[in-house]
């Protein structure tokens, strides 16, 4: 694997996506009309990101229009191009999360609120799917233990933290073909949520996130599958018991709540050995831990990971 | 100068049709932020369109009583056939870059690989004994014997599809539905025969 020693790659240097939308509504002769919506609808620019050392160095993070039309979103369509425009007109505001159950202060946070509990910060991620295609991506947000402990913090009886997405079968009327049982629910162990990798994410590339990307606010576990980084959450719950997660509901044998990148443990249907860069060729080598080991692995000591995949 | 059968003439342009497009697409750079994968599913849901049309013209031409549509079967069965084969192609070539070791163990120990390569390699035969000659050569009995081998290649291949989407199972229950039709209305009208037959024999 070629190492490159660019680091981060500012976004100066990328040909702004105002530019490209209209070289490619051009070419692909894209009425006028479609655009306009489609920049009326285009991100919000987050002022005062601070670049976070925990950023992934070394990598050319993906196309933006990579990212926002290649989508597992399945509230919004099973097909990768559908939540791109089946989402356009998702109404993310008024939005509120509420953060209960096991924690000190329970309350709920508007997200005006979210957005100015920390100070957001760029984080540079690989994202890791579990259909062996992977991603690099800007996020923007800030560690998920901020919202905890402004919310008092766990009590002595947390042990998991459960997330909860939104659902309208109204505004998702694609939800009940997904094949999955919604709203989605996904679940950390306590500690992997409190570390400090654990994102929770308000943004990517300098702007608020798009619809198809889980707007306006979603989890990101760089280490994990990316089906653990629930999209468009409503409600963080801390609790006792490890909570059920919805690709664990579908089918235990192919999704674990551990769902860790394991390049050594394959899906029963395909190896995850390897993984293709969107936008690349070949096929890379899928690394233990998505190769953030060094800072999660301790979390996972004595544990047969190949149980608990 | 022959006569231009222009049934034919659409037909081979209909089928071409997708591989254009596909065509047009990869030249506008336009195969989705996965390419490999588009072409991919692009080839396999061709293959498995074809391989449900191939089955449909021998019930449909008994059912609206036009047998002239017999002729058209054998290019149907070869563009499923042709479509297929850049279907696996595509699989040894940009999912596997031809490493053997690794494609004998994909379909060994993974069963949607495993019917997918079951539906292809049943249609090999069928593919090259296609031919006026290979029947002579079989004999009409024996080569409608071995061309039965499109309804494993039609079970499989839904199999294939079943197994390898995640949750959204509507297209692969569709073309399971269409083809459960397509074999059952062999199997009744084959039942129907029977005794008929029994009842002419001395």
């Amino acid at each position: 694997m070629p190492i490159r020693k660019s680091g981060d790659i500012p976004y100066s240097e990328v040909t702004p996506k105002a530019v490209y939308l209209n070289r490619r509504a051009f070419l692909a002769g894209v009425p006028a009309a479609i655009l306009a919506t489609r920049f009326a609808r285009a991100g919000t620019k987050l002022p005062n990101l601070v670049k976070s050392p925990l950023s992934t160095t070394g990598e050319k993070t993906t196309p933006y229009n990579d990212v926002t039309t290649y989508n597992n979103f399945y509230e919004f369509g099973t097909q990768k191009d559908q939540p791109a425009n089946l989402a356009k007109n998702f109404k993310t505001s008024p939005w509120t999360v509420s953060v209960e159950g096991d924690v000190a202060k329970p309350r709920k946070f508007s997200m005006d609120e979210i957005l100015k509990l920390a100070p957001l910060e760029e984080r540079i991620y690989r994202h890791r799917c579990v259909e062996a295609w992977s991603i690099v991506v800007p996020w923007v947000g800030y560690s998920l233990s901020e919202i905890i402990k402004q919310s008092g913090g766990p009590t002595s009886r947390a042990k998991y933290v459960a997330f909860e997405s939104y659902y309208d079968p109204k505004q998702m009327p694609e939800g009940v073909h997904a094949g999955i049982q919604l709203p989605y629910v996904e679940g950390l162990r306590l500690d992997e949520a409190m570390h400090p990798l654990a994102l929770l994410c308000v943004g990517m590339y300098g702007e608020t996130l798009p619809p198809q990307d889980g707007a306006p606010v979603r989890l990101v576990v760089p280490w994990k599958y990316g089906f653990k980084s629930i999209k468009s959450i409503v409600k963080i719950r801390l609790v006792e018991s490890q909570p059920p997660t919805t690709w664990n509901l579908y089918g235990a044998n192919e999704y674990g709540f551990y769902s860790n990148v394991n390049p050594t443990v394959d899906h029963p249907r395909w190896s995850q050995a390897k993984e293709r860069r969107l936008g690349e060729f070949s096929k890379r080598d899928t690394l233990m831990f998505n190769g953030y080991g060094n800072q999660v692995a301790s979390l996972y000591a004595g544990m047969d990971l190949k149980k608990n995949y | 100068m022959p006569k231009i059968r222009w049934g034919k003439v659409l037909l081979f342009a209909a089928c071409l049709t997708p591989l254009c497009w596909l065509g047009w697409r990869a030249w506008n750079r336009n195969l989705t932020a996965n390419p490999i994968e588009f072409i991919t599913h692009f080839t396999g849901d061709w293959t498995i369109r074809l391989v449900v049309a191939t089955l449909a013209v021998t019930p449909l031409r008994k059912l609206l009583n036009l047998p002239s549509l017999i002729r058209y079967r054998r290019p149907i069965g070869l563009f499923a056939f042709f479509y297929g084969s850049l279907h696996f192609l595509t699989y040894i070539w940009l999912d596997k870059f031809f490493d053997l070791h690794d494609i004998v163990k994909d379909v060994a120990k993974r069963p949607f690989i495993t019917a997918g390569f079951t539906a292809f390699v049943c249609m090999a035969p069928l593919a090259t004994t296609s031919t006026a000659g290979w029947i002579r050569r079989l004999g009409g009995k024996r080569w409608q014997k071995l061309h039965r081998l499109i309804y494993l290649t039609a079970i499989a291949g839904v199999a294939h599809y079943y197994w390898l989407v995640k949750s959204d199972v509507r297209l692969p229950v569709l073309y399971g539905t269409l083809v459960g039709v397509e074999l059952a209305y062999r199997v009744i009208v084959s039942k129907r025969r029977r005794p008929a037959a029994s009842r002419v024999r001395p």
